[in-house]
């Protein structure tokens, strides 16, 4: 028994996982920075995207097909090498946060998801009955109260699922951040990789912890929306 | 800032560079979209049999591939995937040194993933054939072939279409990441060129508008294709 516990301690695959954990913590930072802030932002954009001053919504409609049309790839190319040549950029205040891998990841992936998570939030808002909004104004709400109160909750709600995906596609993107020599996960295993040249080890390892993760947000995106779905339970 | 003179085509631009780089782009997309539909009826048939081994092993393959960073699937069959196919090999007799090509691992990588998107679209537009017609034909004394081509494929494909344009745009998107590999391809080649000219915003700018070219033309495509196959279909 103890020669077995032994050897799976010796096997590659198990120092590889430990290895691979300590890159957890920065793919985990890079979405507790970027998640809310994306949270908060696409709201804002989609605000903007159904409002009626057409330049503000044409603009945001323009920003979201060119992000959704474009890589996330190129984008976060485009942050890290793209805006670091501009002469003006790298002279400015900008370069202290984007002279760093951390944030220009974050950057881009704030910037790649207000655009999934504007359309996102624009398809819950635009798909609220009017009954809700005309019971609203018939009760004398304001402008603002009539968003907080009834537009926001229901939209929310509503597009819990599809943005619990659009989550999930986070999570999985942060691996992408690697690629500018940020060490998470990805990036670790990679350089495992290139020590040991044992492929399969080394991205098993980080496989198995990107599908924890995703199973995490999974039953943290199944949680709210039983949560804000009392009116859909099952028993109560 | 942004080279317009860096981009014309013949030896003093990289214009003709990016156009090559632009059609492996599209190849690539198309063999593997190709690839991972023929592997995502696979998938759907699996699931759909009433056998609980082969149903397991591809929800076991959608979970996990859906759960997986993208990049990691392409990591893991480019470095692993030469591997694989010689320990296959070997067991065939054949000991030598086999090398795949960087086309042949990136299609394969690609249509993986784009495999475990087709498979949940046409799962759920199978299922959106009611029964009664699958009985229909059946009772007319068509064979499983003809039931399969004439009854459950036409309606598939016309229930389908609007999420496979979904998945192509997302397999569209996710060659990018084969520049990896080390295949030249639009964003690989972008970023030969900065390195070459040192002007990553003008390369990396043109990459980005090639891509948002090739959703937007292949979009409008996809828009023909479902007027063209929801005709006779009242929605």
């Amino acid at each position: 028994m103890i020669e077995f516990l032994n050897s799976i301690q010796n096997s590659l695959i198990y120092k590889n996982f430990f290895l691979v954990l300590s890159g957890l913590d920065n793919t985990i930072l890079l979405l507790l920075i970027s998640l809310p802030l994306g949270f908060v932002l696409a709201l804002l954009f989609a605000l903007g995207r159904v409002s009626k001053i057409t330049l503000l919504s044409r603009t945001i409609a323009s920003y979201i097909f060119v992000i959704r049309g474009t890589p996330l790839l190129v984008q976060i190319y485009l942050i890290y090498f793209g805006l670091g040549s501009v002469k003006f950029i790298r002279e400015s205040f900008l370069w202290y946060a984007l002279k760093e891998p951390f944030w220009c990841g974050v950057l881009a992936l704030t910037i790649n998801t207000v655009a999934y998570g504007a359309e996102i939030f624009r398809g819950g808002i635009q798909s609220i009955e009017k009954s809700q909004v005309e019971s609203g104004l018939s009760l004398g709400f304001g402008k603002f109260l009539l968003l907080r109160k009834i537009i926001l909750p229901i939209a929310i709600r509503n597009v819990l699922p599809s943005y619990g995906n659009e989550l999930i596609l986070m999570v999985k993107a942060t691996s992408l951040v690697s690629l500018t020599t940020y060490m998470e996960m990805t990036g670790i295993a990679r350089k495992i990789m290139a020590k040991t040249f044992a492929p399969v080890e080394a991205f098993i390892a980080a496989g198995i912890l990107y599908l924890f993760l995703n199973f995490l947000m999974v039953q943290f995106v199944k949680y709210l929306e039983w949560k804000y779905n009392p009116h859909l339970r099952l028993n109560n | 800032m942004f080279k317009f003179e860096k981009l014309v085509f013949g030896d003093a631009g990289w214009g003709d560079e990016f156009l090559i780089a632009t059609l492996m782009t599209l190849l690539v997309s198309i063999l593997s979209m190709g690839l991972g539909l023929f592997l995502a009826i696979i998938t759907v048939w699996a699931k759909i049999i009433q056998n609980r081994i082969t149903r397991i092993i591809a929800n076991f393959y959608t979970t996990v591939i859906r759960g997986v960073p993208e990049l990691l699937v392409i990591y893991l069959i480019f470095f692993g995937g030469n591997a694989v196919v010689m320990s296959i090999a070997k067991v065939f007799g054949y000991n030598k040194y086999i090398e795949l090509n960087a086309l042949t691992i990136a299609t394969v990588a690609i249509a993986v993933i784009s495999a475990t998107y087709s498979s949940e679209v046409l799962r759920a537009s199978y299922l959106a054939i009611s029964k009664g017609q699958i009985e229909a034909a059946r009772a007319l004394g068509m064979s499983k072939f003809s039931i399969f081509f004439k009854v459950i494929s036409p309606q598939v494909i016309r229930h389908a279409l609007p999420g496979i344009g979904n998945v192509w745009q997302i397999t569209l998107k996710d060659t990018s990441l084969i520049s990896v590999t080390g295949l030249v391809e639009i964003m690989r080649q972008s970023r030969i060129s900065s390195n070459v000219e040192h002007s990553p915003l003008t390369f990396l700018i043109t990459a980005a508008i090639l891509y948002l070219c090739l959703t937007t033309i292949s979009g409008r495509v996809f828009k023909k294709l479902e007027v063209n196959y929801s005709k006779g279909f009242s929605t």
